[in-house]
């Protein structure tokens, strides 16, 4: 186990350097011209050139590379062009209200898939079934812009039981968070559905059946922590693409969080943040793996770390 | 249109003097909540650069020259008086006394000559360096030859005089621009590369405090040197929220300006909605939004091609597609602007002319050439109607939607993007003088790779009009002046035709009956988007 960890960290740092350069030579090979932006419009040619030299705009690809990685190594992201303050403040003054959201979708997504997954299974194609499958396929294929919208107006303005958008008080957390939970939750539900189907077939379940022992206790017992293992796995993945920010609905809801970030920065060409912001959420998706790989097993004893 | 914004002008300037005479003035107490979609990102005077920053940098710092609130009407602010020499090329400003910095300590001339020297050093990397080209020594110190600009001279602590190179009659105007603000050096010395985030003026609000991406509140300063004003004792402004969300707030009464504006989406809902209408306000912006020909490429490099483009563009159903939030553009120059001739009627919609006009060019109508618009809504609708106009009369353009970088890059080269549509990149002055709208895009100085004059074009005789008028600094000059560029902008440039303007953008913005003043400080010219320093709180009267 403690070598799987550590090969599995190497490999994450393999993929965190090829990361780097992919989004590096990309950024670098965008028509448009970050200097330009910090310059104005009223600027020189000769303002933009010194600008350009100050930066080291001016150097060649590989050695413009090299500083950013010298500076990566001494745990220095760089300095936002527009904001002129360090990428890792911003980052990390967003974090908060990135991990609260995560958090909150992430509870919320469970809670409503497992349970209409649960029920849908148990179910199967009842009335009940066709519903719930009808909900989560709503909550998968519905923009987050149209579901934010409809909840902030219906929940909000109408109402008035949470406040229309903003951020600090949990009040305000629980319009976003079920925003994305409800969207969430037709993957989860999906999955949990087809994953209890699947194991309610099983032997072990009937065994248990045919023991005589309660139908909670097989279900709870048996059922659903056999079920529930490729959610676990899901999980993982979902930290990671909550972690690089939900562009939408951090609009919608006005919540500080790094997407926003992201998107302000891709609009003006602030390369630093977007370096960043990239790093930061790959770095959340290898760790976000990761950490699935390593909880299965303990859920799961079958299933052992090589 | 014209006239209703001069109506309103002109009630606000009797309301302005009737505060004088009566001392009616707002009583001082109440907040206000103001939204905006993006982050504030420096409050550094010499960078500070977007439409959030603009008007809380006019806010928190204060310079030499200001305007009269909500009009473009120049006004001393820290100076208390200037004198210009007779040959136009010295400035002398007596400066108000016991003025002083947030944090407590009294405001010099050395800060005004600090804070010039700061924004041209080309260390601070400011955006606005080029504004202050015309003082004495800008060249060496741009160039880093020089580490203070020769031309500023501090003469005692309360009077700088400031020498040019040459003549400059929009002088004035540059050190009322935010890039001029007064900084103190020991707040720059102390917080250095961060000092954008620790933001210390003269002016009439400070920043309390501010949570990145979140929230700035902005307090009243006390020993603010305009005694009476600012009349709110609290600004707090809320980052993040989407227009429409912000919307909704202020529907419910929990904010009380839209930073941003109404958006276009909910436009039409709000105008139909009699007690949602009331609260909106509406204003000109000094743009222009047009459609460059590059004089340098076939077809445009006749005259009369681009004086048929002019005639057989419908500029009243562009405006529609916007929901009427512009009005019709004769003139490169814009309403409100000194020198904008009311009475011009440029080239009217005449599609019969235009082909006329074609056939006398021997216009070629198998040809086709490369329509370049910016692709972020509504723009490539309008550059859609604007090809059937053009279509109408024989012409065939191809619509090449690209990302704003490409169209400026294109711009600049003289055998790319023919014809570009300028809308969501339209000039907007930043300084209400016409010279902004000749050099930088209509000048033989912009004409250039990277410049701002997409149509390359450059007219000599109308350059030496140009320079004749920006020598004209004497005060009784001033109307000979703007008759000059009006003259330049309409019968000169409009008769070459390098540009089909369309429209100039109407602001709107909305804001709760809590907060009061004349329109016209919610659409402020200069103190873009909102005067803060000039509404007020009805609850605290």
């Amino acid at each position: 186990m403690p070598l799987y960890i550590v090969r599995r960290l190497l490999q994450s740092l393999l993929i965190l350097f090829g990361i780097t350069v992919v989004t590096f030579i990309l950024l670098y090979l965008l028509p448009a011209d970050p200097v330009r932006q910090i310059a104005g419009r009223s600027a020189t040619a000769a303002t933009v050139e010194s600008i350009r030299h100050q930066l080291g705009l001016d150097l060649p690809l590989y050695q413009q590379y090299g500083r950013y990685l010298w500076g990566l190594l001494h745990g220095d992201l760089g300095r936002s062009y527009l904001q002129k303050t360090d990428v890792a403040t911003l980052i990390w003054s967003r974090l908060p209200a990135t991990l609260l959201l995560m958090v909150g979708a992430i509870a919320c997504e469970l809670a409503l898939g497992l349970t209409m997954g649960l029920f849908a299974a148990l179910k199967r194609g009842s009335a009940l079934d066709q519903g719930l499958m009808l909900i989560s396929f709503v909550g998968v294929s519905a923009p987050q812009f149209v579901v934010g919208i409809l909840l902030l107006y219906v929940f909000a303005v109408q109402l008035g039981w949470f406040p229309i958008g903003g951020y600090g008080h949990f009040s305000n957390l629980v319009l976003p968070a079920l925003t994305l939970g409800f969207l969430g939750a037709g993957w989860y539900s999906r999955m949990m559905r087809s994953s209890m189907i699947d194991v309610l077939r099983q032997d072990y379940v009937r065994t248990a059946r045919s023991k005589g022992l309660s139908r909670a206790r097989v279900l709870f017992g048996h059922a659903v922590p056999n079920a529930i293992l490729p959610i676990v796995a899901m999980i993982g993945i979902d930290i990671g693409v909550f972690m690089s920010g939900i562009v939408v609905v951090e609009s919608v809801f006005g919540w500080p969080g790094i997407g926003q970030l992201a998107w302000q920065a891709i609009q003006r060409v602030d390369i630093p943040i977007i370096m960043g912001v990239t790093l930061i959420s790959a770095l959340a998706i290898v760790l976000g793996n990761l950490l699935a790989d390593l909880v299965t097993p303990l859920i799961d004893p079958r299933i052992k770390l090589q | 249109m014209y006239r209703h914004l001069m109506t309103g002008v002109a009630v606000a300037a009797l309301l302005l003097g009737a505060t004088g005479a009566f001392a009616d003035q707002p009583k001082q107490g109440g907040s206000m909540i103001v939204t905006y979609k993006d982050d504030v990102s420096t409050l550094d005077p010499a960078i500070g650069y977007d439409w959030q920053n603009w008007s809380m940098i006019k806010s928190l710092y204060s310079r030499l020259m200001d305007y009269k609130p909500g009009t473009t009407e120049l006004t001393p602010d820290l100076a208390e008086s200037y004198s210009i020499s007779s040959d136009g090329l010295t400035y002398t400003f007596k400066l108000r006394q016991g003025v002083k910095f947030h944090n407590g300590r009294v405001m010099t001339a050395d800060d005004v000559a600090y804070s010039y020297n700061r924004a041209v050093d080309p260390k601070t990397q400011s955006p606005g360096q080029g504004f202050f080209k015309a003082i004495a020594g800008y060249d060496d110190m741009a160039a880093g030859k020089a580490t203070s600009l020769s031309g500023v001279k501090v003469i005692d602590p309360n009077t700088i005089a400031i020498t040019l190179s040459k003549p400059d009659a929009t002088f004035l105007q540059v050190v009322a621009l935010n890039f001029a603000s007064v900084v103190a050096k020991e707040d720059v010395a102390q917080y250095g590369a961060d000092y954008g985030h620790h933001p210390d003026g003269t002016g009439a609000f400070y920043v309390d405090h501010w949570t990145l991406g979140q929230e700035l509140e902005f307090k009243r300063n006390p020993d603010y040197y305009v005694k009476g004003t600012p009349y709110l004792d609290e600004i707090d402004f809320k980052i993040g929220a989407e227009p429409l969300t912000a919307l909704l707030q202020l529907q419910k009464g929990q904010v009380d300006i839209l930073g941003d504006g109404i958006p276009p989406a909910k436009f039409l809902e709000v105008m139909n909605d009699p007690e949602q209408k009331k609260l909106v306000v509406q204003g000109a912006q000094l743009e222009t939004s047009y459609l460059t020909m590059k004089t340098t490429m076939k077809p445009f490099d006749n005259v009369k091609v681009r004086q048929a483009v002019n005639m057989a563009i419908n500029k009243d159903r562009i405006i529609k597609i916007i929901n009427g939030r512009a009005v019709p553009a004769t003139q490169p120059l814009p309403p409100g602007m000194p020198g904008y001739d009311k009475d011009f009627k440029g080239y009217a919609y005449d599609p019969a002319k235009a082909q006329e006009l074609l056939k006398e060019a021997n216009y070629d109508t198998s040809q086709s050439f490369d329509l370049y618009v910016y692709n972020t809504d509504p723009n490539p609708r309008i550059a859609q109607a604007i090809q059937q106009d053009l279509a109408a009369v024989g012409m065939k353009a191809n619509i090449k939607s690209l990302d704003q970088a490409n169209i400026i890059a294109a711009g600049g080269e003289p055998d790319q993007a023919p014809m570009i549509w300028s809308g969501g990149m339209g000039w907007i002055a930043d300084f209400p003088d016409p010279s902004d709208f000749y050099g930088p895009i209509l000048g033989c100085s912009s004409a250039v790779k990277g410049g701002w004059n997409w149509a390359l074009y450059c007219n000599k005789t109308v350059e030496a009009e140009a320079a004749k008028a920006d020598a004209m600094v004497a005060p009784d000059q001033q109307q000979a002046r703007a008759d000059l560029w009006k003259k330049i902008f309409t019968v000169d440039i409009m008769a070459d035709a390098p540009w089909a303007p369309v429209f100039h953008e109407e602001r709107y913005t909305m804001h709760t009956a809590r907060i009061a003043g004349a329109d016209n400080l919610f659409v402020d010219p200069v103190h873009i988007p909102v005067n803060y320093n000039a509404v007020y709180a009805t609850d605290a009267q």
